[in-house]
């Protein structure tokens, strides 16, 4: 039991990486990771909300839409209950923890329909996992996006402070970038599954 | 039939998210002061910190909830906006002391000498961090434009290997001032008139050689000036405003012209002027 948590833990943090592996999210990783503060910042509101939408998206799947038979209806519930949801959190931690909502507050909004999120809620209901593994993965998942941010931040600035050729100034050199850190995720393919065999 | 039941089933789910959105946001909603956002409105949204607080939202905040905090404390807004952010408070305007940017090295390419080739990041940060960049002496400017990317309205330029501060620009925010790795710049206010434009520290025949525009601490400007304003002090010389006279001694003796008289009318004043004429 346990064994298979970290599994899953380590393979969605790293083999199974949201963004430099499923590619998706790739909206806020290169918007937001400009600054290494705003990219962690960014990177705790998605743990915060992926662990938020999987709890809340679980039952609804398991309860509702099974129950019904209304699979078909997972994407624009899902979507619909993660968009409240984020904004019913933003309400209350704009009331209880002002400071909190300054610093993260920029950034819930900006993830309520995000891909990752929702593709992290879908998948969970697709590998056939449980509460528990759910919730692991996505924590898993919210730590790999936290992670290529800061990742990604770091090698942002030093692009920054080289000579670029005018033409790949800017975006263009962002995104090769971007290839390059995620070609260095695929190292680790495969590994995971050998860790504790 | 399941039609019926996937639409009367995500119906519901939106409209309870919405019932329970609207509810918690005229339960939970926190009262926002309205003189904060008018004065916000006002105030030029550059985010300069001249005013002292953390950006023109600190700088709202703090006004719209505190009645002693002085309303001329945005210089880029000029008095323009000390009037604005005064009528919204209810309370009377007060003069705002314009500033203008002054770069303390006019030694350009042709004036001083090069010690080495600098071929690393063009910026003045990392060329000061490897002997303080091409130019011999370490003091100057060194003229990659750290300033100029710093200025939020594209006032200063470099031209010849030095900054150069476009008056007609300049709102006398200083974030240029902060990020100068040299600490050339400062910022004067528009009744000052005499600026030194050397800052090397060096003994005089060593700045001479390096410069022709260096100062060459001859002490002729402390020895005439009538008020005795200026001393040479750390190898410079410093100017006391509150008592110069402006007579412009210091800028005629000096043998190296490194004092001069110059206006420092920033964008507000010129603008002012051309309004009343």
């Amino acid at each position: 039991m346990f064994k298979t948590l970290i599994v899953i833990l380590m393979t969605s943090v790293l083999v199974n990486n949201y963004v430099l592996s499923k590619f998706l999210g790739i909206c806020p990783f290169l918007g937001v990771s400009k600054k290494l503060n705003q990219a962690v910042g960014m990177g705790l509101a998605v743990i915060f909300v992926m662990l938020l939408a999987t709890l809340v998206t679980y039952p609804i799947q398991h309860f509702l839409l099974d129950k019904f038979n209304l699979g078909y209806l997972q994407t624009i519930v899902f979507i619909l209950v993660i968009a409240a949801l984020v904004q019913l959190v933003e309400i209350i931690l704009k009331r209880y923890l002002p400071g909190l909502h300054r610093s993260l507050g920029v950034y819930l909004p900006l993830i309520t329909t995000n891909c990752a999120v929702l593709g992290v809620t879908i998948n969970n209901v697709n590998d056939g996992y449980n509460f528990i593994e759910s919730m692991v993965s996505s924590l898993g998942c919210g730590l790999g996006f936290l992670l290529a941010m800061v990742l990604f931040a770091g090698v942002r600035s030093r692009i920054e402070n080289s000579h670029i050729p005018n033409s790949f100034k800017g975006l263009p050199s962002t995104l090769i970038a971007a290839a390059i850190v995620s070609c260095a995720f695929f190292g680790f393919a495969g590994i995971v599954e050998h860790l504790f065999s | 039939m399941p039609i019926v039941i996937a639409i009367i089933l995500v119906t519901l789910t939106g409209l309870l998210c919405a019932i329970m959105l609207v509810v918690v946001s005229h339960f939970m909603s926190v009262p926002v002061n309205h003189k904060e956002e008018e004065i916000r409105k006002c105030l030029p949204g550059v985010n300069c910190g001249a005013c002292g607080y953390t950006g023109c939202d600190g700088y709202a905040k703090a006004l719209a909830n505190d009645p002693n905090i002085k309303t001329n404390l945005c210089v880029p807004g000029a008095d323009k906006v000390a009037k604005e952010v005064a009528s919204v408070l209810g309370v009377e305007a007060q003069d705002v002391i314009e500033q203008v940017a002054f770069i303390h090295c006019f030694g350009d390419c042709d004036k001083r000498t090069q010690k080495d080739e600098y071929e690393g990041i063009k910026t003045c940060a990392a060329a000061k961090n490897i002997y303080g960049g091409e130019a011999s002496c370490s003091y100057g400017c060194i003229g990659y434009g750290d300033c100029a990317h710093a200025c939020p309205v594209g006032a200063i330029c470099i031209e010849n290997g030095i900054a150069h501060v476009d008056q007609r620009k300049c709102i006398g925010c200083g974030m240029c001032s902060e990020v100068c790795p040299n600490h050339l710049i400062t910022m004067f206010a528009d009744v000052e008139v005499m600026a030194v434009t050397c800052n090397n520290q060096e003994k005089g025949a060593v700045a001479r050689k390096k410069c022709s525009n260096a100062c060459i601490k001859c002490k002729k400007c402390e020895n005439n000036c009538p008020t005795k304003a200026i001393k040479v002090k750390d190898n410079l010389p410093q100017i006391d405003y509150d008592l110069c006279i402006d007579c412009g001694t210091c800028a005629t003796v000096c043998p190296v012209g490194c004092i001069i008289k110059a206006s420092f009318k920033g964008k507000h004043n010129l603008d002012e002027n051309e309004s009343t004429n």
